[in-house]
């Protein structure tokens, strides 16, 4: 597993991440900066941290969404490597184009910033083989912008394919309702491109390794990338 | 030159941000306010060209750049 974050100026949980893959997987992932063309020879996942990058500037993502480097990212996709974007990396995802839809502003207009519990859909992925199906993890959310809009035929397209990855949803496993902290369509959290192999999720997975910080739910994630 | 692009919401997407705007003018007792969307204003300094060349410029960069076609729609003047 040769994992690849790219840092762009404003990210700052690539540290996390980086300790989550070190830590999980036991290999030490590589840093590559935004402005660089290419990838490290041989990367196999490469990670889009979460933060601030660009300060958010024009649109949450967007300036970050169309660096040198994402055309390397968009070809390691295009030949089935593995993507993961955390947070501002699932909105620098859906602004690339490399995941469908926007996230918008959280509906009630407040940076949410707790404990959440997610519904992980599906278990046949290499993001969430290590997970039971349907089980309910607790991990954090910390965003302003998470509420995940498409149009309807993109909406049809991602239940219909299976392409949602997490939803929302109580410690009971109930899914919406007051569990859904941003206004997010079908209360997702997180969702795949077509062929499964590039995650965008609001949540941080990489912040819920040590039971020193309040659980160990999101190894699951990092654990399921090392067998893939 | 210079040259204006607007950017705003469609009118389809649920823009919360000029609804609480919209409801801090109604606190403020300001009259007669229907509604509120709230955009953004791209004011361009540009190399002299004809205004086709120009049009075709600015709607490079709103599409490429400052408006995100998903959820929002622009409008390119030239000043």
């Amino acid at each position: 597993m040769k994992a690849a974050i790219i840092t762009f100026p404003g990210s700052n949980r690539e540290g996390d991440v980086f300790r989550a893959l070190a830590d999980v997987t036991g290999h030490k992932p590589v840093h590559v900066w935004h402005a660089d063309y290419e990838l490290p020879a041989g990367t196999d996942l490469v990670v889009l941290p979460g933060g601030f990058s660009y300060g958010d500037y024009l649109r949450c993502g967007a300036i970050a969404g169309r660096a040198h480097i994402m055309q390397a990212v968009k070809a390691h996709a295009a030949r089935g490597g593995l993507v993961l974007g955390i947070c501002n990396g699932f909105q620098i995802l859906v602004e690339s184009g490399l995941l469908p839809g926007v996230l918008m502003r959280n509906a009630n207009l407040r940076f949410v910033c707790r404990m959440q519990h997610l519904r992980v859909e599906r278990t046949d992925t290499p993001f969430t083989r290590a997970y039971q199906p349907h089980q309910v993890i607790k991990v954090c959310i910390a965003h302003g912008e998470g509420n995940y809009i498409a149009d309807d035929e993109t909406m049809a397209r991602l239940e219909g394919e299976g392409l949602v990855a997490f939803r929302y949803c109580d410690g009971a496993g109930m899914v919406g309702g007051a569990a859904n902290p941003n206004g997010s369509l079908h209360d997702i959290a997180g969702i795949y491109a077509s062929d499964r192999r590039v995650l965008g999720l609001m949540p941080h997975p990489e912040n819920l390794i040590d039971p020193l910080v309040g659980g160990i739910d999101g190894r699951g994630l990092f654990k399921s990338l090392l067998a893939a | 030159m210079k040259a204006r692009i607007t950017v705003t919401l469609k009118p389809s997407v649920l823009d919360p941000q000029g609804k609480a705007i919209e409801g801090a003018l109604h606190a403020l007792e300001v009259p007669g306010i229907k509604g509120v969307r709230q955009g953004k204003v791209f004011d361009i300094d540009m190399d002299d060209m004809a205004a086709d060349a120009a049009t075709t410029t600015l709607k490079a960069a709103a599409e490429k750049l400052l408006a995100n076609l998903i959820v929002e729609t622009y409008r390119i003047e030239l000043v």
